[in-house]
């Protein structure tokens, strides 16, 4: 479908397109396997200046927005829905700060984001605290022109190989939710350590692991926004990642396909290509189907969002939930495409469907994401 | 360093059939691409241009649709675009090529190196490269494989060969020619993307270039084609089996015999 993307929309996607296929694809197999955080792929897409396409240019971007970041995420992630998000993860963790910072915290942290020689994170989940964000136990004191935090993040994408992280804790735990506050906390300061690098099911090129807070203290120009401001800096950075979690899920239903439907035609069964039965054909057709809706969805809403339309929340939540379903169910039948053949790792194929499975659980489980539309839906006929 | 690179413009021969009555390449449909040897020698102009500064010029002779390569050469690093077309340059053939290219190179005036593709992956022939250094006069490294050291007014290279490789020093200028050893060639950039979009490409035609009206084109061009043939494939050979000894006996009855010793 021609979504009647600009020149330099096309440019990037190109781009990506290239990397993907020519850099990435060869090494997804080995890095999966042996959870190799792709430094070598982080480098090329710095050189290639995809790594600033959705910061603003003053602050050594491109100038492009979520558009831009969904197109790259869907190329990439048709070659490795793990790989993809050492790029994915850093604009997770940059948009607290492109959308909170201070032109001095831009200045200081975006242009090298921009240019690649440093990765984002983005730290809000706890142990106690997933769903329910409100719950997080990790604590800033503010002490001076400090705040002293203490606590432990879990399960952060780029923990340990990100030098910019934002991280969400509570200066008020008698206050809920609102008595969160977002921080910039660098790599390297003092009290600030790594749990260990979790092993997980699909997205094993990405680095997984915990953030320990032990008396660490920042310097009190490291909040974004103000106190009690930490639950609407994560809700409106989600807005924002949302699209970009749901072109992960496509550009792996998309590389999925694409390697089905070329099996398909080779793959003899009663001396025919197994693609000429149509039973089998009218589940690659609902499968392109599936794609191609999804991705008319997030384009739709990272449109919106370039267009500084704030009321995002709904929409972003829906293309998240209907990229991952359709994602995991894609990726599932292309597995039952390839038969034995897709059970085995020898073969590409089943990684896909391990990848797959966390774009339904992170960045909000998708029964969160409905919790969200229905919210939306239920404010919206009171309002009427 | 200001540095002339050579490219072309070729069908991308992974996709290329050969029509069976006239035995000459089917160009409809094929993908035009920049001749994939030349990428090399792109990337390595690019490389000296980053650590020693200057310009790198890239040149190509053909129809109006080889200025996408040209671009696609600005989009990896090149700074500036030269394309040399004219009706009168048809049907050159590599003597007549590497004379025009020649004359566009001195053209574009001060050079300290010229930098080839070893070979384009359509006529195979090797000649250009080697040819336009001839036609300016200035020593030649063919199948380079590693710089070991270039400065002001001198070059010092790994040349390849089949059974190791010969270390040669020139004076500058001087032409290369590099082989697939010698880098890896980088992706485009975004910039580079956009830079190449915009970019105008000068153009010199036949008249522009102060060269003598005959050697161009199929006047200038020596070569004959007499006749295009798909060579027919290898017969099978024979396989003698046994001791070593009654072998080699066997073989030279063969020898003297059928096959005339």
């Amino acid at each position: 479908m021609d979504y009647l993307l600009t020149e330099e929309q096309v440019m990037i996607r190109d781009i990506a397109r290239q990397i993907a296929q020519e850099k990435i694809k060869p090494v997804a197999a080995k890095y999966d396997a042996e959870g190799i955080f792709p430094w070598d792929i982080v480098k090329i897409l710095a050189a290639s200046d995809l790594c600033g396409i959705y910061i603003e240019e003053k602050y050594g971007g491109t100038g492009g927005g979520a558009m831009e970041l969904v197109l790259a995420t869907e190329e990439l992630s048709k070659a490795c829905g793990g790989i993809s998000l050492a790029f994915a993860a850093t604009a997770l963790g940059t948009f607290p700060i492109i959308l909170f910072g201070t032109d001095e915290q831009k200045q200081k942290y975006l242009p090298d984001i921009a240019k690649g020689k440093k990765l984002a994170a983005f730290g809000l989940t706890e142990a106690g605290a997933g769903s329910d964000a409100g719950a997080i136990a990790t604590t800033a004191e503010k002490k001076g022109d400090y705040y002293v935090l203490n606590g432990t993040k879990q399960w952060i994408t780029n923990g340990g190989e990100a030098e910019v992280y934002t991280v969400v804790a509570s200066t008020n735990r008698s206050k809920g939710a609102r008595g969160a506050a977002a921080f910039i906390v660098e790599k390297g300061t003092k009290g600030f350590e790594f749990g260990k690098k979790e092993d997980k099911m699909g997205i094993r090129a990405s680095a997984t692991r915990e953030l320990v807070f032990t008396d660490c203290k920042i310097p009190k120009e490291n909040l974004l926004g103000k106190e009690g401001m930490g639950f609407i800096v994560a809700m409106k950075t989600f807005d924002q990642s949302r699209p970009g979690v749901a072109a992960q899920a496509v550009g792996i239903a998309q590389g999925a396909l694409d390697l089905t439907v070329e099996y398909m035609k080779e793959r003899k069964q009663f001396g025919k290509s197994i693609s000429s039965f149509q039973g089998l054909q009218f589940m690659l057709a609902d499968m392109a189907t599936q794609i191609e809706a999804s991705r008319a969805l997030i384009y739709a809403c990272a449109r919106m969002i370039d267009s500084g339309n704030s009321k995002v929340g709904k929409d972003s939540a829906m293309a998240k939930l209907f990229a991952s379903d359709m994602a995991m169910r894609v990726t599932t039948d292309c597995v039952q495409l390839f038969g034995g053949y897709g059970y085995m790792r020898d073969y590409p194929i089943e990684k896909y469907m391990r990848d797959a499975k966390i774009t339904q659980i992170y960045e909000g489980t998708n029964q969160i994401q409905r919790g969200i539309i229905a919210n939306h839906l239920i404010k919206e006929t009171a309002a009427k | 360093m200001n540095i002339i690179v050579c490219i072309k413009q070729v069908p991308d021969t992974t996709n290329v059939r050969i029509d069976p009555e006239t035995n000459t390449l089917v160009r409809s449909g094929v993908q035009s691409i920049v001749n994939p040897f030349d990428m090399y020698a792109i990337e390595e102009a690019v490389r000296l241009k980053e650590k020693f500064g200057g310009l790198v010029t890239v040149i190509t002779m053909g129809p109006i649709q080889a200025e996408e390569a040209l671009r696609e050469a600005i989009s990896l690093g090149a700074d500036e675009a030269v394309l040399v077309s004219d009706r009168a340059f048809a049907g050159s053939d590599t003597w007549a090529t590497s004379y025009t290219l020649s004359k566009a190179v001195q053209k574009i005036g001060k050079f300290d190196l010229v930098i080839c593709g070893k070979q384009a992956i359509d006529g195979d022939t090797a000649q250009v490269g080697p040819g336009v250094a001839a036609f300016l006069d200035i020593p030649q490294i063919t199948f380079v494989k590693k710089i070991e050291e270039i400065k002001d007014s001198f070059i010092r290279a790994e040349r390849m060969t089949e059974e190791g490789y010969d270390i040669i020093e020139s004076p500058l200028p001087c032409l290369i020619t590099v082989v697939k050893e010698i880098n890896e060639p980088r992706l485009p950039s975004l910039k580079g993307k956009m830079r190449a979009k915009k970019i105008e490409i000068k153009k010199l035609e036949a008249k522009d270039l102060d060269a003598d009206p005959d050697s161009l084109g199929l006047k200038g061009s020596p070569t004959k084609v007499v006749k295009i043939f798909t060579p027919p494939p290898r017969k099978g050979g024979q396989m003698l089996e046994g001791e070593a000894k009654d072998i080699s006996e066997r073989l030279v009855d063969l020898l003297k015999g059928d096959l005339c010793l």
